[in-house]
């Protein structure tokens, strides 16, 4: 598995030495590269390289109808294909004004926030493993992941190509069983989470690891458009559940939990404190969950074609901010598909967080960003 | 909102050409049309007195030369009586790329305000003034732009490619690219052999 491809010192400085790391290194999530200087062990350059994943997503959404689109936005951040369903039907949504049908509503938001448990579930083991804890802690995370992934395949009849949103609604209902294995789901979590806190928060590797590396100020991170865990970890109260109320969000009660320094452990911590506010919003959701359609029947699937205009639209992902900026122009295609999506431009500040640090601490900073290939590079 | 938001422009910086873009959809996301040389201090303005201090997202949008028709009504005296006549004038109306910044504010918690910037042609005069000293968000973004659309930003710290290798020639997103009929095409020093092959066979036949 030796990845590190050292090249030899471009600039004849005999004191630095510049490395290609990736693409094909197991802790960068997939085919990212970065081209680091080092100065012992010391980073004092850092230029990701993106584009190994590239196949022009916007591109080939413009060539098809905009129903077409919707199962090719599972494979963006294939960790959490709903919610991309869910932010690209929210954009089409305000684009065409298309009223939601209320069972749907708590539909999305269940099926949107066991999203978010299994990211930060996978999260947890992803980071774990690259700071060595190799195997267990992403078995553990992977074990509890693959039970909301059972209540997705029974749902959608896909584990990760889920497919699930339609303008207006949902594709389908939920089969007999399935809020009570949605409830057990929930039951359990915690005991997830106590175990991992338990096993992890006071461990002293781990915050030897964690404490004090790559903090980041909240004013940086605004500027940089840091979103979602990353930015909250720094200490800014931002939450687009909270801030835009999309859906029913503004039904429910919930916390936003907060970092102080912006430092990995904040990042780290955060995803589990946010587990366990989203158990509260799942509580609430299953509770309310009402009768009646799935799906909007004034809604047009098949030759839908939005009125000519423009709409940005975005949610809340567990990634952060994932938005979608569409154009019509009145036909069946969209004339402007363009995706904002939160693993590139959470990796904006990458260098400045890096720059000063260890070697082996790049890969603890990149995975407390949560980044997925598929996204960044679409 | 946007209304208030250009209004405070115009307040705050007369002489800014700044204006309202209508957007015909439900959302009524309008949209400020800002000057090319206005920009930097339009964008400082946003950031600092009204604090939108969350470049959100930017995209590029291609929009190619088209024609326009519009049908016209124009009166003329044929032999001394009167007669409305009807017709369709066709006008081309000149291509530009747009880029498109989509604003939002931590602080007030508020957006979006969605800026606009065209280039004035599709060619040769396509610089936009990079917003990217503003908002470090718009850094990578407007690379994938310069990437995929062909906007050039003065201003930007490093303008390189983002997601195609640097040798790529052609911006990908623009609605006249042609896709390549093999993807996987690389020119290999084969390749010499093989056009003297199809020469040999134009001359004297197949097989030859």
């Amino acid at each position: 598995m030796s990845t590190l491809a050292i090249n030899s010192t471009s600039s004849g400085d005999a004191r630095t030495l510049d490395l290609s790391l990736g693409p094909q290194h197991p802790s960068t999530h997939g085919v990212f590269r970065m081209n680091v200087t080092l100065e012992g062990e010391t980073v004092v350059k850092l230029k990701p390289v993106f584009g190994y994943l590239h196949r022009n997503h916007e591109k080939i959404a413009e060539g098809n109808s905009w129903l077409a689109a919707m199962p090719y936005t599972d494979r963006l951040d294939y960790i959490c294909p709903i919610t991309n369903n869910w932010a690209y039907a929210v954009a089409v949504e305000k684009l065409a004004g298309i009223e939601v049908a209320e069972r749907a509503e708590y539909i999305r938001v269940i099926v949107g926030e066991l999203t978010r448990l299994q990211n930060h579930a996978a999260f947890l083991g992803f980071v774990l493993g690259d700071m060595g804890a190799w195997g267990s802690a992403l078995m553990y995370a992977f074990r509890e992941r693959e039970k909301i992934l059972d209540l997705f395949e029974s749902l959608t009849g896909a584990r990760m190509m889920c497919n699930y949103m339609r303008f207006g609604g949902c594709r389908c209902d939920l089969p007999p069983g399935w809020i009570e294995g949605a409830t057990k789901v929930v039951d359990k979590f915690p005991a997830f989470l106590d175990e991992m806190e338990a096993l992890l928060t006071g461990n002293e590797i781990l915050l030897a690891r964690l404490q004090g590396v790559a903090p980041l100020s909240a004013a940086r991170a605004i500027n940089g458009g840091m979103s979602g865990p990353v930015l909250r970890a720094s200490g800014v109260d931002y939450d687009i559940r909270k801030v835009d109320g999309y859906g029913i969000y503004n039904r429910f009660k919930f916390r936003i939990p907060r970092g102080e320094v912006g430092d990995c452990y904040d990042r780290f911590m955060l995803r589990v404190i946010e587990s366990r506010e989203s158990l509260q919003i799942l509580k609430q959701a299953i509770a309310g969950l009402p009768g009646g359609p799935i799906i909007n029947p004034k809604a047009k699937l098949r030759g839908f074609r939005p009125p000519v205009g423009e709409a940005y639209g975005r949610i809340e992902s567990p990634k952060g901010e994932l938005g979608f900026y569409v154009i019509s122009d009145g036909t069946d295609k969209p004339y402007r598909f363009r995706i904002r999506p939160p693993s590139l431009i959470n990796l904006t500040l990458l260098e400045e967080l890096c720059l000063g640090t260890k070697i082996a601490d790049v890969m603890i900073i990149l995975g407390t960003v949560d980044i997925v290939l598929g996204e960044v590079d679409r | 909102m946007i209304t208030a938001v250009l209004e405070k422009i115009h307040s705050g910086l007369p002489g800014a050409h700044v204006e309202l873009v209508n957007n015909p959809s439900p959302c009524a996301q309008h949209s400020l049309l800002v000057g090319a040389a206005d920009a930097r201090a339009v964008a400082e303005f946003l950031r600092d007195d009204l604090q939108f201090d969350f470049a959100s997202n930017v995209s590029g949008v291609d929009w190619p030369p088209r024609k326009v028709k519009e049908s016209v009504v124009r009166k003329e005296t044929v032999d001394g009586v009167e007669k409305e006549i009807k017709e369709t004038i066709e006008h081309d109306v000149p291509g530009y790329l747009e880029a498109v910044y989509h604003l939002y504010s931590v602080a007030r918690k508020c957006g979006p305000i969605t800026l606009r910037m065209r280039t004035v042609d599709r060619d040769k005069n396509v610089s936009l003034p990079s917003l990217t000293p503003v908002w470090k968000s718009a850094d990578f973004q407007e690379r994938e732009v310069f990437d995929l659309y062909g906007i050039r930003f003065d201003g930007h710290p490093d303008l390189r490619r983002l997601l195609m290798w640097d040798e790529y020639a052609d911006h990908p997103m623009r609605k006249d690219f042609v896709p390549p009929d093999d993807f996987e095409y690389e020119p290999t020093p084969h390749d010499n052999v093989l056009k003297r092959v199809k020469a040999r066979e134009a001359t004297e036949g197949e097989g030859a």
